[in-house]
């Protein structure tokens, strides 16, 4: 079965035991604001997670294309779930930190990676922050807050949670955020870290990009729990259920989540609904396992337009602000692309460097005869 | 016969194992309605139904307790494992159940699984998707491994691995995959478990390796003969327990010995193949043995191609070995 976002029905902010029935909600699907949920966010903010959106929208878009010309090895998307990822990362304050799964690049750039660094990540050269040693999207941003991207899935759920717990016990004025999918949801990490949090009642954010697939098997199968948001209720911990393709339902539940957090009150569970658009990464071939039908469905609910059309409606964007921000985009993505391909790959040497504080003996061994030995031949 | 690779050739024995034992379950991450993000079980849940053919939650220990579960009450498991590199949340059911029970219950049960784990580099995959673990398994008393490197070693290990009566580690080579094809016989066959094979006939240099690299070791192999060297190819197979025999006999013979690996240096089954030949072939070495194996770091993305121990850097040291 396909996830359909439920008719979003209007209710409290959402805390509670478990999340009840409420799916926290704002605009409609034509960026109508409902009056008694409206946040009534500054539109310079609104403004701002807009661009971020569409920017995230174009640059996994042009990202494929380079996958598809043989230009990257790979690319993890995220069409569709930029409100849920751009509203949460901006809900989060300049002091709070974010633990990423492997989809949420787009909350990275917001709190300031450059993109020349992400491009580079995504052609693992010299210039990579992690020189290369890493997949393409496994990035990682100490200065912006942001924790390095892993692939097993899950684990940086219980990190996210000693990470939070530290700042607690070092009476930091911090708050972690953490994402993960629905199917992370089953993997061991999960129920440990949920069950920390509510026992050590840490400041954690718990952000659950619901998108309604974990590669192949849709979120229906993944847990018999019918909301997702329902599995706090057996770690104590309080819930909420929100549009995940409405920016300013995302920054209303996740703000408030990150004031009762930053208060003193605990963790929260946040299950944000959205739906993956694409293919789970490039390697993946979605007309095998699900229905054309559904995705044009869930097209209609896009986050971007959505929010696009509740800032023409309020006068503060323009088909020629839109055109503006796509040439922009186009710009910036060609110089840094331009960039990365002149960059040349890491060096040997770096392999051997960054296992241990300083390379140990054995290393340094294997490191001479690596420089020193045969070359591949075939280029990388 | 029909030619096939090697992911064609396991489907073909999970098919017909399916077909004549209905005790057979297939279990794991996407392998119903995708086939397995590598297709290895496609189609195998239209033809023999979700029950049979099962998308699990995403949950490595529930997959492999599970299957343990199904395995202690009469049916035959086929789990698998979506990378190597994600079995790390199975570990405790694999190295302190799997491996155990028989021994635990003075051999009341067993677990007669067969965990299927695609493992290896060459796919640029980084350090999560590259990995070969097979040491810490092979160091687990209990467990049996194995690691074809061709489709027809591949079709036939996989049917003996199933009507074992132990739990087998089934580690495919994902470089292979979809690299080469050979003839691969259509119905029921066996390749014996803890069989090695002498793949090339050599008498200067025993080479051992298995897997993706018993490629590179047979390319490095043919390229030094026109150095005059004579190097004798073993493919392992199965890796434990080993057919120690063969191995022995052929370092008797050339009185050198390389071992080839994927994975790390340290503590890799390399240094564990070359204890074994020192300890009943010491007297016949006429020259240091030789690991030609992944560093000791985790696996690179970018210079995947310089971690891994491909030909280049295998004919050097039977260059070296060989002429000492
Ligand atoms: C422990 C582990 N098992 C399996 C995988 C392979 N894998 C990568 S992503 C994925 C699905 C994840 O789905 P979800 O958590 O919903 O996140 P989404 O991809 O939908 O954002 C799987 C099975 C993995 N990375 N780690
Ligand atoms: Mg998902």
């Amino acid at each position: 079965m396909i996830y359909l976002t439920p008719r979003p029905e209007h209710g409290p902010n959402g805390e509670g035991p478990g999340a009840a029935g409420h799916v926290m909600s704002v605009l409609d699907e034509s960026g109508r604001p409902d009056p008694k949920t409206d946040p009534q966010l500054d539109l310079a903010l609104v403004k701002r997670m807009y661009v971020a959106m569409a920017r995230a929208r174009s640059i996994d878009q042009r990202l494929t294309r380079l996958q598809r010309q043989g230009r990257i090895g790979f690319h993890v998307g995220a069409e569709g779930e930029e409100a849920a990822i751009v509203a949460s990362a901006a809900a989060m304050r300049p002091q709070d930190w974010l633990f990423p799964c492997y989809r949420e690049v787009a909350a990275a750039l917001w709190r300031g990676l450059p993109l020349q660094a992400y491009i580079d990540n995504m052609y693992g050269n010299a210039n990579d922050l992690p020189l290369g040693r890493q997949m393409p999207d496994h990035i990682t941003g100490r200065d912006v807050h942001f924790a390095s991207v892993t692939a097993p899935i899950g684990t940086q759920i219980t990190q996210a949670v000693g990470f939070s717990w530290a700042g607690k016990l070092r009476q930091l004025d911090q708050v972690t955020g953490v994402y993960f999918g629905d199917g992370a949801t089953s993997a061991n990490d999960f129920h440990a870290g949920m069950n920390f949090a509510g026992v050590y009642k840490t400041p954690t954010v718990f952000l659950l990009r619901n998108n309604g697939w974990a590669i192949s098997v849709p979120s229906s199968n993944q847990s018999a729990c019918e909301r997702y948001a329902d599995k706090a209720i057996g770690y104590g911990i309080p819930a909420v259920r929100c549009d995940g393709n409405d920016a300013l339902a995302v920054y209303k539940v996740v703000d408030s989540a990150v004031r009762r957090a930053a208060a003193g009150g605990g963790p929260t569970l946040v299950e944000l609904l959205t739906y993956r658009l694409g293919p789970h990464t490039t390697s993946d071939d979605p007309t095998v396992y699900r229905d054309k039908g559904a995705v044009t469905e869930a097209e209609m609910r896009d986050p971007i337009p959505r929010l696009r059309k509740y800032l023409a409606g309020k006068g503060a964007w323009s088909e020629a602000d839109q055109q503006r921000l796509d040439e922009e985009v186009a710009h910036d993505l060609q110089q840094a692309i331009t960039r990365a391909e002149e960059a040349p790959a890491p060096s040997i040497e770096s392999m051997f460097e960054d296992v241990y504080e300083r390379v140990p003996g054995h290393l340094h061994e294997q490191q001479a005869e690596c420089v020193a030995g045969p070359r591949a031949h075939k280029r990388h | 016969m029909p030619q096939m690779n090697m992911v064609s050739a396991i489907q073909d024995g999970l098919r017909l194992e399916m077909a004549q034992d209905e005790r057979v379950v297939v279990m794991g991450e996407d392998v119903g309605a995708l086939g397995g993000v590598f297709r290895v079980t496609a189609g195998l849940q239209k033809e023999f139904g979700q029950e049979r053919v099962i998308d699990t939650p995403l949950s490595e220990t529930g997959i492999v307790g599970t299957a343990i579960g199904m395995a202690l009450n009469g049916l035959r498991p086929v789990p698998e494992i979506q990378f190597g590199d994600f079995i790390y949340p199975a570990v405790d059911q694999l190295i302190s159940e799997a491996s155990k029970y028989r021994y635990r219950s003075g051999g009341e049960f067993a677990c007669p699984i067969v965990v299927r784990v695609p493992v290896g580099g060459g796919i640029r995959g980084g350090h999560y998707h590259s990995q070969s673990p097979e040491s810490m398994f092979i160091h687990t008393a209990g467990l049996k491994v194995v690691c074809p490197s061709n489709p027809f070693d591949a079709k036939g290990l996989l049917l003996a691995a199933i009507r074992d009566n132990d739990p087998v580690l089934f580690f495919e080579p994902k470089r292979v995959y979809r690299a080469l094809k050979t003839e691969v016989p259509e119905g029921d066959y066996e390749v014996e478990l803890s069989s090695c094979k002498i793949v090339r006939e050599g008498t200067d240099v025993t080479v051992l390796a298995w897997g993706a690299m018993l490629l590179e070791a047979l390319s490095a192999a043919e390229e030094v003969r026109s150095k005059d060297i004579s190097a004798e190819v073993i493919d392992l197979r199965t890796l434990w327990p080993l057919d120690v025999g063969v191995i022995a006999d052929s370092v008797r013979k050339t009185g050198r010995l390389v071992v080839v690996h994927e994975a790390p240096k340290t503590c890799g089954f390399g240094s564990e193949l070359i204890s074994l030949v020192c300890e009943k072939a010491f007297v016949h070495l006429e020259a240091p043995p030789r690991r030609v194996t992944g560093w000791d770091t985790p696996f690179p993305y970018t210079l995947e191609n310089e971690y891994l121990p491909l030909a280049h850097r295998i004919v050097p040291a039977l260059i070296e070995t060989a002429r000492f």
